[in-house]
């Protein structure tokens, strides 16, 4: 049994139009997707604005009704249990959201924004709350007499953290970061990516990591699907997608990427005209006539292609 | 050097107003941009790279904002000319990519009237040239269908087709300079490597000198001829793109370079600048500002008034420590 199996998942947004506000049509967020996660593992989804990255992300939670398929999680299939046991569930998923500095309700204070997620499972005493804020504060690295303060007391990095260490007050087995460094500086990026590893070896914690930087996802990840309108163009492990790449729209993805070394401009540049050429030319061979992107289809063990 | 600067920057000060004292966020800055040349200013969040670009536009709020210094736009000093002299360069000479494409746009009008009215200012264009010339440009900028476009609303566009109108709008009068604030932060991987591609375009064709902000080192380093990390309100390091790569001095820059997540150390840890970039009113202003964040150096290797020294030719860093600095997790003296 998989730890989160992810099983041809739907997600549909109605478009209502019309005098009587009907629905006129669909908007396929998410449109047949399978994801496999075993314990302990980060997977990351990446693609392009839009794409139904933080729509699969959402769904995942049920903060998002989904429109069919499955979510099954250590075998319950989260889409069809009843509101008593999605309550019991949800506090071992847990997510962690883009932008901390709206996040966090700017006017309470550390220990109630920490202590918050718990209230609705136990019933804490004052005393027994600043405690679990305390050691959670410290478990992120934050100093534990902070807890009074507030939100904007606080850095960009330090803010992430707090939302963290909120999250961690469950002690979940599951998370789901929905581009938590995107927002942050690249020095506090980097705070925020190392915090996350080294809380999830202590707590064998599973992330599904959700990014548009191609760079901060090779960093994290051990495997990683690439979303394409709502669909899984390719999966594999790091290498298999970046050195590897397979369908046209990952080759795209890949060569768009900034090289960070300056004496490869040119190559770069030689390198993006010549995929963007074949991205034109053979658009129409990765897509069935619907223009929609094919099933995976295995190319080794690891490595997964959405091919005819 | 003597190629003729497009823009010279001297003892450049912008300070703004808080409780009744000013605070300097850009901070005696002296710097060239020449035709032709791709300068980008580097550096975190709240380090001064807005507040300076919007000071060569003359954009900060005259009663919260005191500028000192000189501002020499092809000769002439911006500082001194009033505003109606300053209205008949700015947008035409100088044009500018505001950070954020929805805010810099008009909701209200269509994609084409916007453009046309950037050029009523400085042309005596016909109406019909001017959409004629409207076209073209929106072409130019890669918008697949320039006639459609031309009559919708910036929310029917994608982000990325919003900032290529912004810069249409930005290029429309051939600038001179073109200063982009953080043009490409906003959008997709595919569409930036267009976009950077476009200005590379546009900077060949027209001699465009332009200064572009930005933190991500890899736009920076697939766009740049020149560098200037900002520090504080301060240049700490300026530098041909290639030295600033292969050879970064300033500890500042080395831990910038040291936090990217780089495709090379897959499984390396990433530096972390401790601390945060100061408030205004926080800001150390005498001893060495960095000096702060990287503690574990002995304190007698800061100087009292840290100064740019050329450490080789046309490469710049401020003061002298970078003789001595080292990352906590290297072995001390291995620079
Ligand atoms: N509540 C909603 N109602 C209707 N359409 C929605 C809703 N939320 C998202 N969408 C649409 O669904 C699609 C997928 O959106 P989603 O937010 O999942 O994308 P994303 O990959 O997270 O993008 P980004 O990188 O911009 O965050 C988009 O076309 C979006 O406009
Ligand atoms: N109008 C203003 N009044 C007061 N302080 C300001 C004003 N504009 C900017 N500042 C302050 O000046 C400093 C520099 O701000 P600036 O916007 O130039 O940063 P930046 O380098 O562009 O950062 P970012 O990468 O976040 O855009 C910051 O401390 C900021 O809070
Ligand atoms: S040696 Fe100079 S630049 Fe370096 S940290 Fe110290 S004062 Fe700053
Ligand atoms: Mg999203
Ligand atoms: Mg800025």
């Amino acid at each position: 049994m998989a730890f989160l199996e992810v099983k041809d998942l739907k997600v549909y947004y109605p478009i209502r139009g019309g005098f009587f506000k009907r629905v006129i049509d669909y908007v396929k967020a998410v449109d047949g997707i399978n994801i496999r996660l075993e314990q302990g593992e980060t997977y990351g989804l990446v693609g392009e604005s839009g794409c139904g990255k933080s729509t699969t992300g959402r769904a995942l939670l049920k903060l998002t009704k989904t429109t069919s398929g499955q979510v099954l999680f250590n075998g319950t299939d989260l889409t069809s249990v009843s509101a008593h046991k999605m309550h019991e569930l949800r506090k071992d998923i847990q997510m962690i959201f883009q932008d901390p500095y709206s996040s966090l309700n700017p006017k309470k204070r550390i220990v109630d924004i920490i202590a918050e997620p718990l209230r609705n499972y136990e019933h804490l005493s004052r005393k027994e709350e600043n405690k679990v804020a305390r050691e959670y504060m410290e478990r992120v690295g934050l100093s534990s007499d902070s807890i009074y303060k507030y939100p904007h007391e606080f850095s960009g990095g330090q803010r992430q953290r707090i939302g963290i260490a909120r999250a961690l007050t469950l002690n979940p087995k599951l998370i789901v970061a929905d581009e938590p460094v995107s927002a942050l500086d690249v020095s506090v990026q980097a705070q925020v990516l190392n915090f996350m590893q080294d809380i999830q070896k202590e707590f064998n914690l599973t992330y599904l990591f959700i990014s548009h930087d191609l760079g901060v996802i090779r960093h994290m990840c051990d495997r990683i699907g690439i979303m394409y309108q709502g669909r899984l163009v390719e999966e594999g492990l790091s290498r298999d997608i970046y050195e590897n790449p397979q369908h046209i729209y990952t080759k795209r993805l890949i060569s768009a990427i900034p090289n960070i070394d300056p004496a490869h401009r040119e190559k770069q540049s030689a390198i993006r005209h010549q995929i963007n050429d074949e991205y034109n030319k053979s658009y129409k061979n990765y897509f069935d006539n619907d223009g929609k992107a094919y099933q995976l289809k295995a190319i080794s063990p690891t490595h997964f292609v959405a091919l005819p | 050097m003597d190629r003729f600067q497009l823009l010279k920057l001297e003892n450049l000060n912008t300070s703004f107003k808080i409780m009744n004292s000013y605070y300097p966020a850009v901070d005696n800055i002296t710097m060239d941009v020449f035709p032709n040349e791709v300068l980008a200013i580097v550096g975190e969040s709240g380090c001064g790279k807005s507040a300076l670009a919007l000071s060569i536009m003359g954009l900060h709020n005259k009663e919260r904002s005191l500028i000192k210094g000189h501002i020499y736009f092809q000769g002439t000093d911006l500082l001194s000319l009033s505003v109606s002299q300053l209205n008949k360069i700015r947008g035409k000479d100088i044009g500018m990519i505001f950070q954020d494409p929805l805010t810099a746009l008009n909701p209200l009008m269509r994609v084409g009237q916007q453009i046309e009215e950037s050029m009523n200012y400085h042309t005596s264009f016909s109406k019909k040239e001017k959409r004629e010339k409207t076209l073209h440009l929106l072409e130019q900028v890669g918008i697949p269908d320039p006639r459609l476009t031309y009559n919708q609303f910036p929310h029917e566009l994608s982000g990325g087709m919003r900032q290529r109108v912004v810069i249409a709008i930005a290029i429309a009068c051939e600038p001179a300079l073109v200063i982009a604030d953080e043009p490409t932060t906003a959008l997709d991987v595919t569409i930036q490597a267009q976009i950077m591609e476009l200005l590379k375009t546009l900077q060949k064709k027209s001699n465009t000198g332009i200064i572009l902000i930005t933190h991500d080192l890899g736009v920076v380093s697939e766009m740049a001829d020149r560098v200037a990390v900002m520090y504080a309100g301060q240049i700490v390091e300026l530098s041909a793109v290639e030295q600033l790569f292969n050879n970064p001095l300033h500890p500042y820059t080395r831990s910038l370079l040291n936090s990217i997540p780089s495709s090379s150390s897959d499984d390396d840890r990433l530096h972390v600048i401790q601390g945060i970039v100061p408030s205004l009113q926080n800001i150390p202003r005498s001893g060495c500002r960095f000096s702060p964040r990287i503690p574990w150096i002995d304190a007698s290797h800061h100087e009292d008034h840290p100064v740019m020294h050329e450490v080789e030719s046309n490469h710049w860093v401020r003061c002298s420590c970078y003789k001595h600095f080292y990352f906590p997790n290297e072995k001390v003296g291995e620079k």
